[in-house]
Order: C-alpha cells, then structure tokens, then sequence
C-alpha cells in the first residue's frame, strides 16, 4: 500500500492523521480512496467539476504530478504521495484575517 | 558608485566570514555592496533583519505599516516588550542597527501595492517576501519576475513551513507552483491557525541562507526546490519545482506583464475585517446579550470555538459545540428556542448561524465581534488572545 501525507491544514478533516495508507494503481485511483476514507477531504481537494483544486499541489514521491500522467501516473507499493497546498503565513496572528 | 572597501573596525568585527575561503574579503564586498528588500517584520522578518544586519549587507530595505503588540512577542523576536506600541520598523531599525551600525536602513511605511511596488523593488537586488497573505504573495512574485529579481520565498503554518527561490533566471516563479490562490473561507482561518513560535526562526534563517548564498554566489542555491520542513516529526522534504512553460507571468506566453489587481485576484473583499464580513442581519451586540442574562431570558448559547480555545477564556453559561461538530450535535440544540453563537472574532459563529437557519433555527443569532468585544464592552476580566 502507498502511503498519503496530509499537511497540517487538511488533517482536520483526515482524523487529524498526518500519515494514510491508501490503495491503488494510480494517484487517481488512491486520492479516491483517501476521499473515500474520509469524505471530507473531497471538496478541500476537487472542485465541482471533479477537477484537482489548482492550489492543491500532489507529488508522487519528489515529483509533481503535473508534469507527469497527472493522475493516471502510475503508484507502487513503496511510493509516498504528498499533498501540498499553498499557505500564506508570515505570521499567523489575527481572527479571520491575517494581519502582520 | 564609489569604490566599495572595509575599514579596520569592520575587518574585525566580519573576521570569522574573512577567513573563510568561500567568503574572504570579495565576499565581505560583495555582501557589503548587496541590497536586499525585506517584505514584512513579521516573524520571518524578524530573524531575517537581524542576522542579515548581522552579515554586513550593505544596503537593507524593510516594508512594513504595523506597529508591535503583545502577540507579536511569541516569535518576533527583533521586537521586545518595551516595543510594544512602537511602528515595527522603527524598533526593528532600533535593534539592527545595534548589532551593525555598518548597515544602510531605509524603511518603506507603507502597505505594498500594484502601486509602489515596482517603484520600492527597482532599488534592491533580492526581494525577500516574509509576508503573510495571499494578495501580497502574488503581488511580490509578480514585480520580481517583471522586475528580474530573486524572489526569496518563505511562509508557515502551525508546525509547518515551506521556502525555496523564484523567479531566479531559468527558475520557475511562485506562480508555476500556485496559478491560482485558494479562494477565501477554503483554506483554515488565522484563527484556526496559529504557529509554533520558534518555526519562523527555522524558515527565516533558511531564506536568510539563501540571500547570502545568492550574494554570494556560492553553493547551490534552493531554485527549482520547495523545501518543506515538519517541526513537529523534524523531517525536512524537498519536492521538485519546475517552470511551466504555460505560466501567465512567467511562462513562454505571459498574459501578465504589468502588475494587476492583488485583492482582486485573490477573491479577498476590499477592506474586509473580521466582524463586517460576517455585518449580516441577525447579528446581536454583546451589551445585548449580557443585557439578556440579566433579566434571565431564556436563549440557548452556544461557543463554536476549539476545546482548547475553550480553556484559555469561556463567557459563563455558554455551551461548547465547535463548528466542526456542529452537523453532528444539532440534535442537542431546540430549532423552537432562541439561540446566540459566538466564537473569538464572529466569524465562525457566522459561519454557525448560516448552518442552523438551513437546519430551521429561525432565532439563531451570530454575537457581533465574539468573544474579544465581549470582553472589550462587557467583561474586560476576560483575557483577549
């Protein structure tokens, strides 16, 4: 089984795991298990259309899947996915807005 | 420009850079001729300004408009308690200029715009972004690329951070890794957020790394690299970044080439502010609500922040139903009876309020500004955080 690491923002809605084992052929095939797992996660990482979310980064192992088969590239047992989505801080402060 | 030179003072006070074959003194030069812009005095900054004073670069810019508080200390640490109140580029100058009087200070008061931020850039040769939301993020990226200007990257949240290099020559920019910032409500609020105070330290020394490896022009700088750092399990990854030929700034057909509209583009209502985005009707002042429990009326009240929230200050009689088990718990709360919510700010409890009147609470109301104007208006024994 490949493994998943969730990033601190999504954990809340993973069980607050930082680490799942999922199954599947391709990154598609085990981002759908993970969304499976834990429903959730779905709309953090998909947009309506069923898309990947544009600042929803994935790489397989070291590697974004953009610039390979997207998400039919293929996953082995041995490999790590990560997701990794864009974060701003500075210097979280604020309620709802981030002041400096 | 006048022939750049070390005086004797500063022969000694750079010695353990001098003796360094990598750095020697073409290396003290070049550091003493750099400019370097820093966006932000906020925890990245902070040890940024201090150990690039620290270095001896020549010539350092700071961008910033706000003014120290009480939770900046936790991991600011270019600002100490007696700086509380003062503008944070004065008493980040103050400081730096301590450890190195050698050091050019020129400060930028001002928010960072489409506006001034060609003009502020021109004049350094590395940008270093420390700031801390997304409309400036783009912003920054942006004038580098057009501008040709490294763009030393760094941001974090809780126990993680991120920091590579953009827009380098040949490298990609901000924009190949993230076309498009998350749109707002999306991505947790600061207010869920929070960060661990030592993390800054970690990512700010990176970027800190990087500019002085860039000056230098020694080693292998972090472009085309997202380096990401977990504290938490002391691991830290690298991923690969590569230029996307369809990038609209940066790539082989940019459809970007003047600095555009930041708020904009990042879908962040001008001027937004914790209670107005929420201003909706059905809101209720805290004076009200204490007023209420006064006369004992009888309302459900209900506290839709964290557990740990909860331990740090609570109003009495309140129920804690965090907004995330909301959907799971509405069974405890009467659609029939009034209800007020509150959080820290008023905007999870908006967030609340729009969920119960879908599930049929018509008398459910959001307490304006949370649970920080109760204690500025009724309770001022209830500490802020």
């Amino acid at each position: 089984m490949a493994r998943i690491l969730i990033p601190t923002p999504l954990r809340q809605f993973a069980n607050k795991q930082d680490t799942v084992e999922v199954t599947g052929k391709t990154v598609g095939e085990a981002l759908t298990d993970l969304t499976a797992k834990f429903p959730d996660l779905k709309k953090n990482l998909y947009n309506d259309e069923g898309k990947l979310r544009s600042f929803v980064n994935v790489y397989l192992n070291d590697e974004d899947i953009r610039y390979m088969n997207k998400e039919a590239s293929p996953v082995a047992d041995s490999d790590t996915i990560s997701i990794v989505p864009s974060i701003a801080g500075g210097s979280a402060q604020a309620d709802g807005r981030c002041a400096r | 420009m006048a022939e750049v030179t070390l005086s004797k003072d500063e022969i000694l006070r750079y010695s353990r850079h001098l003796i360094m074959p990598e750095v020697g003194m073409d290396g003290q030069l070049k550091l003493k001729k750099a400019r370097v812009l820093l966006v932000g005095a906020g925890g990245l900054g902070a040890p940024l300004g201090m150990y690039l004073a620290a270095a001896g670069i020549g010539k350092i810019g700071l961008v910033d408009f706000d003014v120290v508080d009480f939770t900046n200390l936790q991991r600011q640490i270019i600002h100490g308690t007696s700086d509380v109140g003062k503008r944070k580029i004065e008493s980040a100058f103050e400081k730096m200029a301590d450890i190195n009087p050698y050091v050019e200070l020129v400060g930028h008061e001002t928010a960072l715009s489409s506006d001034n931020a060609m003009e502020i850039f021109k004049d350094y040769d590395i940008i270093v972004d420390g700031t801390d939301n997304f409309p400036t993020r783009y912003l920054v990226n942006d004038a580098c690329v057009l501008l040709k200007k490294p763009n030393v990257y760094g941001s974090i949240f809780r126990f993680e951070g991120q920091a590579t290099v953009f827009a380098s020559e040949g490298g990609p920019c901000y924009r190949c890794l993230y076309p498009e910032p998350p749109p707002p409500g999306l991505v947790p609020s600061c207010a869920e957020g929070g960060v661990l105070g030592i993390l800054p330290g970690v990512i700010g020394l990176i970027q800190a790394t990087e500019t002085v490896k860039l000056i230098l022009g020694i080693g292998s700088p972090l472009v085309g690299r997202l380096m990401l750092y977990d504290a938490l399990n002391m691991k830290f990854r690298e991923l690969k970044l590569r230029k996307n030929p369809e990038c609209p700034v940066c790539g082989d057909h940019p459809t970007v080439t003047k600095l555009i509209d930041y708020v904009q583009f990042c879908g962040v209502p001008h001027q937004e502010g914790p209670a107005e985005a929420v201003a909706a009707s059905g809101d209720i002042e805290p004076k009200e609500v204490k007023a209420r429990l006064d006369r004992g009326d009888k309302f459900q009240f209900i506290d839709v922040r964290e557990p740990h929230e909860f331990q740090i200050c609570r109003i009495p009689g309140t129920t804690l139903i965090p907004l995330g088990e909301l959907p799971k718990r509405v069974g405890e709360l009467n659609p029939d009876v009034e209800l007020i919510a509150h959080c820290k700010s008023g905007v999870r409890s908006g967030k609340a309020v729009d969920f119960l009147k879908q599930a049929g609470f018509k008398n459910a109301r959001n307490m304006k500004g949370g649970i920080l104007a109760w204690s500025d208006k009724v309770d001022p024994s209830v500490p802020k955080y």
